[in-house]
């Protein structure tokens, strides 16, 4: 269970792996995420699955290197086994035929954004994918987002692919261009933060995709609260996924930042 | 008393043992005094409190059991152990016979002998209580006694089981109410197999409570022996996620036990609550139990708060203030809007608090926190409270002191107000009918759901219970599913 199949760097900190996990390959659908633990001394860490392979019996996890817990799980080869592995957890993304759908994924968040433009688009939406990154080598699963994508529109911030500028500078162009039916954000939290301003100020109804700390991961501890809407979620079981104009941005910042 | 107890209570050596001694001597001894650890040592480490009778002491205590006619004890046991069998066999010296006699009843006799409520159980209706109005006998410590004696002898007895039936049955949830379930089941010959949600066996004996009060080791042993009974245990799978309820349909399995237990954190909705450093007792002890965090090897993370508040009166609220001390707060308090009287917890767990240089601020209820620029926990704000007539629950509710207020320094905030149901099997089963607490409806019997197959118990069915009326659950549930099963019912 849980051997490493495949293992490839999509970018110099950012790597994807194929995991078996057959059950989970099963039963997951866009949106759902897994918790990951690397050895018997290892934390318990949400990653959003990216894809899967009923066939094979795998699933696809998508990890930067940022801290300790990333690092272990991203010195794993092909062969070697993750220690723990359990899902699928969290709501489905809601998917139907909205009209026309902008999915603007920063960084590492095109990875989770990737199974949601392919159901949007499966469910008849025309599907504008906004992908941003620093720079162009973190621009990452180009590829694959233009297979299920209409138009696909790049940004980075130092110019040197595709535009130049910020996620919300491409997602604001669309909008200004034409009829932007629904939004859905993934990436950092400062990033989904500006984009829901962005949307709001726009009245385009947005869904952010939410990471924030957990430890089992299955509703038990409540580290994942949220404020949405006044009221206090657990991204755990009532997300991940939450209307972005509701959320408390601010708060998710600083309670990120709890162990640093 | 039934037929059973009457012929056991008769046999040769019960007699013998009972003319030995007169009861007016018996009632004479002292009740035993449990040996502890130093508080002044023990604040500082995670090492068991209690330290278990030695042999003497255990066959001491025995002796003051009058092995009654019609023994009470029993009725206040919620897996309806035969006490008086166990403790005479203690007074007789025969302490593996007693481990025997317990785990006939009881999977997991090491764990109930410490943490029971026994003075409410038990304890309650001995003898000693109810007509002599003097200390009861010490079942609960006897208990435990028996349980280390076998564990430490190295001969683990393994109950008999009847020959296998090939009946499959699932569990869900590995805690207390499983477990003994699992217990039940597999001696009368079904195919056992238990799903873990999380990455270690035990439920809330191994996330909840602390290493001091619960060694993980002991829990360890409890579930070996289950799985040398045969029970498989299946960890990292979430029924109703990982596998669906039509997935266990279709690999065979006649019937499901849900003891998924408990799930979200209940919190006060006061100002600041989400502040960092504030949190639910859950995650607090899930970290440092479940994920070791104390330890320095470990990569989960924990605040060693110095001055902790742990919001609270129950036996979790002590469970997070003493752990708190152990990882060398310098100052942590119980804040509970009761009095002492009122307070869910252990009588034991409030006096080891106390021992440990514990603070308690009774009546007073937590208004707001606040925090500095980096949005961490600085203090608290406290209103202080009266006792008013009592609730619907009997206890004297607490009413507010209008414009008494007082602000406590704080670094850290543990809230245990109580929790909810775990969401995810109402979430994700068919057929079931859910309370709008999130609970699931039983008949209270047979702990049988509407759906007919499906059987419930612990705190997923009672919201909020105790390991060993989970276990009672668990029992009375393994009893009614055999019979449903067997096509009786």
């Amino acid at each position: 269970m849980n051997k490493i199949v495949a293992k490839e760097y999509l970018s110099e900190r950012v790597v994807r792996f194929e995991v078996e996990a057959p059950l989970i390959a099963k039963s997951r659908r866009a949106g759902h995420f897994v918790i990951v633990r690397v050895g018997k001394k290892g934390e318990r860490v949400p990653y959003t699955i990216a894809s899967a392979d009923v066939e094979k019996g795998t699933i696809t996890l998508v990890v930067q290197r940022v801290g300790k817990s990333s690092e272990k799980l991203c010195r794993l080869e092909v062969g070697d086994h993750i220690t723990d592995l359990v899902g699928p957890l969290g709501k489905a993304t809601d998917i139907e035929k909205f009209g026309t759908v902008v999915c603007a994924g920063g960084g590492v968040g095109v990875a989770p954004m990737l199974p949601i433009i392919e159901a949007m688009k499966q469910a008849g939406n025309r599907v504008i994918s906004v992908i941003a990154a620093r720079t162009k080598e973190l621009i990452i699963l180009e590829e694959q987002v233009r297979e299920y994508s209409d138009e696909v529109v790049i940004m980075t911030d130092d110019g040197s692919y595709g535009k130049k500028g910020l996620i919300t500078a491409g997602v604001e162009e669309v909008i200004q261009r034409e009829k932007v039916d629904r939004c859905i954000t993934i990436g950092p939290a400062i990033m989904m933060k500006f984009v829901a301003e962005l949307t709001k100020k726009y009245n385009v109804p947005t869904v952010a995709s939410l990471n924030t700390i957990m430890v089992d991961g299955t509703g038990m501890c409540g580290a994942c609260r949220v404020t949405v809407g006044g009221q206090t979620r657990f991204v755990c079981v009532d997300g991940p996924e939450f209307d972005a104009h509701q959320v408390d941005f601010d708060e998710m910042l600083m309670r990120l930042k709890a162990y640093d | 008393m039934s037929d059973y107890l009457k012929t056991e209570r008769a046999k040769e050596w019960r007699t013998a043992l009972r003319a030995s001694l007169k009861n007016k001597d018996r009632v004479a001894i002292p009740r035993v005094q449990m040996p502890e650890r130093d508080p002044m040592v023990r604040r500082h480490n995670h090492d068991e409190v209690n330290l278990g009778l030695t042999p003497e002491l255990a066959v001491g205590e025995a002796r003051r059991c009058l092995d009654c006619a019609n023994p009470t004890c029993i009725s206040g046991c919620p897996v309806e152990i035969n006490i008086p069998k166990f403790i005479k066999n203690i007074e007789r010296g025969a302490f593996l016979e007693a481990a025997k006699t317990l785990k006939a009843s009881n999977a997991l006799p090491a764990v109930c002998g410490r943490v029971c409520p026994q003075e409410r159980q038990c304890e309650s209706q001995c003898f000693y209580t109810l007509k002599l109005n003097k200390e009861p006998v010490a079942i609960g410590h006897l208990e435990r006694f028996a349980a280390d004696y076998e564990r430490e002898s190295g001969q683990v007895s393994i109950p008999e089981t009847a020959p296998a039936n090939n009946i499959r049955v699932a569990v869900v949830g590995s805690g207390p109410a499983g477990l003994s379930f699992a217990g039940d089941m597999v001696k009368l010959g079904y195919d056992v197999t238990v799903f873990e949600a999380l990455h270690e066996l035990g439920g809330v004996l191994r996330y909840g409570i602390p290493e001091f009060r619960l060694p993980s080791e002991i829990v360890d042993v409890e579930i070996d022996s289950l799985r040398a009974m045969g029970v498989k245990f299946i960890t990292n799978c979430i029924v109703g996620k990982t596998i669906s309820q039509e997935d266990l349909v279709d690999e065979g399995f006649k019937g499901i036990f849900v003891g998924s237990g408990a799930g979200l954190p209940n919190f006060m909705n006061i100002p600041g609550e989400n502040l960092v450093g504030v949190m639910s007792c859950n995650e607090y002890l899930t970290r440092v139990n479940l994920m070791q965090a104390a330890d320095p090897d470990s990569d989960t993370p924990v605040y060693k708060g110095r001055q902790v508040a742990v919001i609270g009166g129950g036996n979790t609220a002590m469970d997070a203030v003493r752990t708190a001390k152990r990882l060398g707060a310098e100052k942590a308090a119980i804040v509970y809007r009761r009095t002492e009287q009122e307070m869910p917890a252990r009588v034991e767990e409030v006096k080891h608090a106390k021992e440990e240089g514990i603070e308690f601020f009774t009546l007073h209820n937590p208004l707001r926190y606040e925090g500095d620029e980096r949005g961490r926990v600085q203090r608290a704000e406290l209103q202080r409270m009266r006792l008013g007539e009592p609730d619907s629950s009997g206890r004297r509710r607490p009413i507010p002191i209008e414009g008494d207020t007082v602000w406590l320094e704080v670094d850290e905030v543990i809230v245990s107000v109580g929790v909810s149901p775990n969401p995810l099997i109402p979430q994700s089963f068919t057929g079931l009918e859910i309370t709008r607490w999130g609970t699931i409806v039983v008949n209270e019997d047979t702990m049988q759901t509407a759906d007919e197959m499906i059987f419930a118990g612990g705190d997923i069915v009672r919201g909020g219970a105790t390991v060993i009326l989970a276990m009672g659950d668990g029992r009375r549930a393994a009893k009614a599913m055999h019979r449903y099963l067997q096509g009786e019912g």
